[in-house]
C-alpha cells in the first residue's frame, strides 16, 4: 500500500513527464517543418529573388513582382480592415455594455474569425469579381480585409477592456466628454496592444492563399493595376509547387521560406512592442 | 479651526441611492459647509463613498445606478439638471483612492483638464501647470521632469499629481475618496497637510476609513452606517461628545 505523500509525488512526476513529452511531440513536428523549409528554401535564396520577376519555366528569375504584389495586397487589406475593426471593437468595449448589439456582434465576429478563408474568397468572388467581370488586386484586398476585421475587432475590444475603469472615472471626473475619454485616454492606454493585434492580423493574411485564388488570382508580370489580377507570393508558391519544373520548385521553397521569415519577424516586432507598452505602464 | 458659521456649499435633501434594486443610501439630508473640510466616516459598506460620488454625479457612468431627492450646489439642484454634466464636474473635482496618472507626460496630465475648457497660450498653460503643481506641493520635485510619463513617479507623488490635476481646472469643491489609503504614512501625512492648506480656497469633502485622519484634518464629520446618516457635527464635538450611541460605539472602536 503506497502512502499518500508518495502517491502524490508519483502523480506529480508522471504529470510533469507527460507534459514535457507532449511539448516535445509538438515541437518535434514544428522543428521538422522549419528544418525542411530551411533545407529546401536556402538554396533558392539569393539576391535575384528581389531583383528579378517570376520567370517562365526553364529560365532563371526571382519573385520580385510576387513580393511587391503581396506587400501591396497586405497593405491595402490592412488599410481597409483596421479602421472598421478598431471602430467596432471600440463600440463593443466602450458603448455597448448594455443592449443586444454587442453580444450579437461578438458572436458573429468569433464565427468570422474562424471562418475558412476559402469561404471568404468565394464570397468576394460572387459579390464583386463576377459583377465586375475581372479578377483584381482590389478583390483580393477585400477578401483579405474581411480576414483582418475579426482579428482587429477581437484584439481592440480585449485591450480596451483591460484598461481599468479608474482611468475612465478619473477622466470623467474632470468633465471629459465620453468620446474624448475614449480617444485620449482609453485608446491611448491600449495603443500597444491594439497595434500588436494589427500586426498579428497582418501576419495572418500574409500567407493566405485560398481567398486570393478567386479574387486576385496571380500575375506573371509586374502588376500595379488594382483592377487586374495581381501577383502575390502565396498563389505563386501554389502554382510553382504544383508544376513539374525543378527551378519553379526552388522558387516556391524560397518563397515559402520568405513568408515564414516575414511572419516570424512581424511576430517578434509585435511581441517586443507589446511588452514595452502594456496598459497602465 | 474657524468658528464662525459658514455658508452651505452643498445641501442634500432626502437623498436615496440605488444600485439596481438595492438601496444604498436611505433618506440622507445634510449640508456641506463652504471652505471647510467635511469628513465622511463609517465602517465599510456604509455608503460614504456612494454619497461622495453623488456630488459630481460620477455614478452616471454606470447605467443601473440612480439617485432620487435633491442635491443643491449653490442653490441649484444638480440631480434635476440633466444638461452639462461636464460643467458640473469642472466645478466639483474628485480625487480617487488609487492614484491614476494618465498615459502621458506630467505636463499633459495637468494640462488635460484645463484644455477641455480653456484655450490658453503656451506661457499661460505653463503658468497654470506650475501653479497647480505648487498648490499640490509637487512642483519642486517634478519641475525638471515634466516631460516624463506620469508612471515614473512614486505612489505618493502620483496622488499629488492627481490632486494637482483636479485643482488645475479651478474647481469650487474637491471630493477626496480615501486619497491616502493606498499610500505610506509619510505620503499620507503630506496629503493631510495639503488638505489643510487647500481648504482656504476650496470646499473639501473627504471620505476616510481612518477615524484619526478625520479627527486630524476635518472641521465637520458625518458618521454613516448601513446607508444612513447617523450623526453630523463639528469634528471636535463628534469625537468628544457624540450624541448617538451608534456613533460612540464606532468611535470608541466597539466595531470597525
Amino acid at each position: 500500500m503506497v502512502s499518500l505523500p508518495t502517491r502524490r509525488r508519483l502523480v506529480n512526476l508522471a504529470s510533469q513527464i507527460g507534459s514535457v513529452l507532449t511539448v516535445c511531440f509538438g515541437l518535434f513536428w514544428l522543428g521538422w517543418i522549419l528544418l525542411t523549409l530551411v533545407q529546401y528554401g536556402i538554396p533558392g535564396m539569393n539576391l535575384s529573388l528581389f531583383t528579378q520577376m517570376t520567370p517562365p519555366p526553364g529560365s532563371a528569375g526571382g519573385l520580385l513582382n510576387a513580393i511587391a504584389g503581396s506587400v501591396f495586397l497586405v497593405m491595402l487589406s490592412t488599410l481597409i480592415g483596421t479602421p472598421i475593426g478598431i471602430l467596432a471593437g471600440t463600440y463593443m468595449a466602450e458603448y455597448g455594455e448594455t443592449g443586444w448589439l454587442s453580444p450579437a456582434t461578438r458572436f458573429i465576429n468569433d464565427i468570422l474569425l474562424s471562418a475558412p478563408s476559402i469561404v471568404i474568397g468565394l464570397f468576394v468572388y460572387e459579390v464583386y469579381v463576377v459583377p465586375s467581370r475581372h479578377f483584381s488586386g482590389l478583390a483580393g484586398s477585400l477578401a483579405l480585409g474581411l480576414l483582418v476585421i475579426p482579428v482587429v475587432v477581437r484584439t481592440t475590444e480585449n485591450m480596451l477592456k483591460l484598461v481599468p475603469n479608474r482611468f475612465r472615472e478619473a477622466a470623467a471626473a474632470l468633465g471629459t466628454p465620453q468620446w474624448k475619454i475614449i480617444t485620449k485616454i482609453t485608446l491611448r492606454a491600449s495603443r500597444a496592444g491594439i497595434i500588436t493585434g494589427i500586426l498579428l492580423a497582418v501576419a495572418r493574411i500574409s500567407g493566405e492563399t485560398a481567398p486570393l485564388l478567386f479574387t486576385a488570382l496571380n500575375n506573371q508580370f509586374w502588376s500595379n493595376n488594382i483592377n487586374r489580377p495581381m501577383a502575390n507570393l502565396p498563389v505563386t508558391i501554389f502554382e510553382y509547387a504544383m508544376s513539374p519544373y525543378r527551378d519553379w520548385h526552388n522558387l516556391a521553397w524560397a518563397g515559402a521560406l520568405l513568408i515564414t521569415l516575414g511572419v516570424l519577424g512581424l511576430n517578434i516586432v509585435a511581441r517586443t512592442f507589446f511588452r514595452q507598452g502594456k496598459p497602465g505602464n | 479651526m474657524r468658528t464662525e458659521s459658514p455658508k452651505s456649499k452643498i445641501i442634500v435633501r432626502n437623498l436615496n441611492f440605488y444600485y439596481g434594486e438595492t438601496i444604498a443610501l436611505k433618506d440622507i439630508s445634510l449640508e456641506i459647509p463652504e471652505y471647510r473640510v467635511t469628513a465622511f466616516i463609517g465602517p465599510s459598506g456604509c455608503g460614504k463613498s456612494t454619497l461622495l460620488r453623488t456630488f459630481n454625479k460620477i455614478y452616471k457612468i454606470y447605467p443601473n445606478q440612480r439617485a432620487t431627492g435633491e442635491i443643491l450646489l449653490d442653490g441649484m439642484d444638480i440631480l434635476q439638471n440633466v444638461s452639462d454634466l461636464n460643467r458640473l464636474r469642472a466645478r466639483v473635482g474628485m480625487v480617487f483612492q488609487q492614484p491614476t496618472p494618465f498615459p502621458m507626460s506630467l505636463y499633459d496630465n495637468i494640462a488635460f483638464g484645463v484644455r477641455l475648457y480653456e484655450s490658453l497660450k503656451k506661457m499661460e498653460m505653463d503658468e497654470r501647470v506650475e501653479w497647480a503643481l505648487r498648490k499640490a506641493a509637487l512642483w519642486d520635485e517634478v519641475k525638471d521632469i515634466l516631460h516624463r510619463s506620469g508612471n515614473s513617479l512614486s505612489g505618493g507623488q502620483q496622488q499629488r499629481l492627481c490632486i494637482a490635476r483636479a485643482i488645475a481646472v479651478r474647481p469650487e469643491v474637491l471630493l477626496l475618496d480615501e486619497p491616502a489609503s493606498a499610500l505610506d504614512p509619510i505620503s499620507t501625512a503630506r496629503i493631510e497637510n495639503l488638505v489643510t492648506e487647500l481648504k482656504k480656497d476650496y470646499t473639501i469633502v473627504i471620505v476616510t476609513h481612518n477615524m484619526q485622519q478625520a479627527a486630524r484634518v476635518s472641521d465637520f464629520t458625518a458618521y454613516m452606517y448601513l446607508g444612513e446618516l447617523i450623526e453630523f457635527a463639528g469634528t471636535e464635538l463628534i469625537f468628544t461628545r457624540p450624541q448617538k450611541k451608534e456613533t460612540e460605539d464606532y468611535i470608541t472602536g466597539k466595531f470597525g
